[in-house]
């Protein structure tokens, strides 16, 4: 039962990428062309996502369980950290320089692209990396 | 700053949020996890027992959107990503997310809707950082060299 809400989220997220404009990376970079010739957009993603998560991270933040009862996996941490920072910063530069975060990029992938195929091979790389050095530190 | 009104699409993208919300929303209601897509597939590499079904679950329906998408919205709405980046520079950029998304945490779903949605200074944070630094490169790159 989970794993078919689970599949069905997934769907769901990604008809959401690919209605909103996220899965294309030119798109993307129009929107953090800030300062040349701007495209809003993902701007409104941004804000329809939120607008509608707030209230469902405001009905949990009290609760224990989940609505069906089960386990609540919320965040723990809570420090600004230089990890969080540098993290942050290593993925933005990367964003920059190609228009894809995850979803999107796994989601063109799927569409039979390529090229995302070859960025989310490298980004598999980058992750399997982190764990690397990540069970050094 | 100029607006570009030509490729701005405020209502499918706004709908397109509204989805990616509902997502994020039932996915804390119904499973209590965070949509956070770097850590979901980060939490594959490698597989741990008994906490994968639900990761590769999520992800196969992520791979089935584009055929849906296709079936479901009108032709018009139908676009293939233009992806303008050199493979060298699509390597470049994908170690970088691959990387930076686990270091930090997360991602633009993870920090970006799930983190801001619960108003988590940590993800506002990554999600300033995140956004800072892509408009910084994309300025370099297109205003600098």
């Amino acid at each position: 039962m989970h794993r078919i809400t689970e599949f069905l989220i997934g769907l769901l997220f990604g008809l959401g990428l690919l209605l909103s404009g996220m899965t294309d990376p030119a798109k993307v970079l129009g929107f953090l062309d800030l300062f040349g010739l701007w495209d809003p957009s993902l701007a409104l993603v941004m804000c329809g996502a939120i607008g509608v998560g707030f209230f469902a991270f405001a009905l949990v933040k009290h609760r224990t369980t989940n609505l069906l009862g089960g386990a609540l996996h919320l965040p723990k941490a809570r420090q600004i950290d230089r990890r969080l920072l540098i993290g942050g910063l290593l993925f933005g530069v990367g964003w920059g320089l190609a228009g894809f975060c995850p979803g999107p990029a796994l989601v063109s992938t799927a569409a039979g692209e390529i090229k995302a195929l070859v960025f989310v091979a490298a980004m598999v790389v980058g992750m399997v990396l982190y764990g690397w050095v990540d069970r050094r530190a | 700053m100029t607006i570009d009104w030509t490729n701005f699409t405020p209502w499918t993208s706004l709908a397109g949020g509204i989805l990616i919300g509902i997502a994020a929303a039932l996915f804390i209601l119904l499973n209590g996890r965070v949509l956070g897509v770097s850590g979901i597939l980060g939490g594959l590499l490698p597989p741990k027992a008994g906490d994968a079904g639900w990761r590769i679950a999520f992800l196969l329906g992520l791979f089935c959107a584009p055929l849906v998408f296709r079936f479901l919205a009108p032709a018009s709405f139908v676009h293939a990503p233009r992806i303008d980046a050199s493979l060298g520079l699509l390597i470049a950029a994908g170690l970088l997310v691959g990387f930076g998304t686990r270091y930090g945490s997360g991602c633009t779903s993870g920090h970006g809707v799930c983190g801001i949605s619960r108003l988590s200074p940590r993800s506002i944070v990554a999600t300033l950082v995140f956004m800072g630094a892509g408009i910084a490169t994309v300025f370099a790159v297109r205003q600098l060299f």
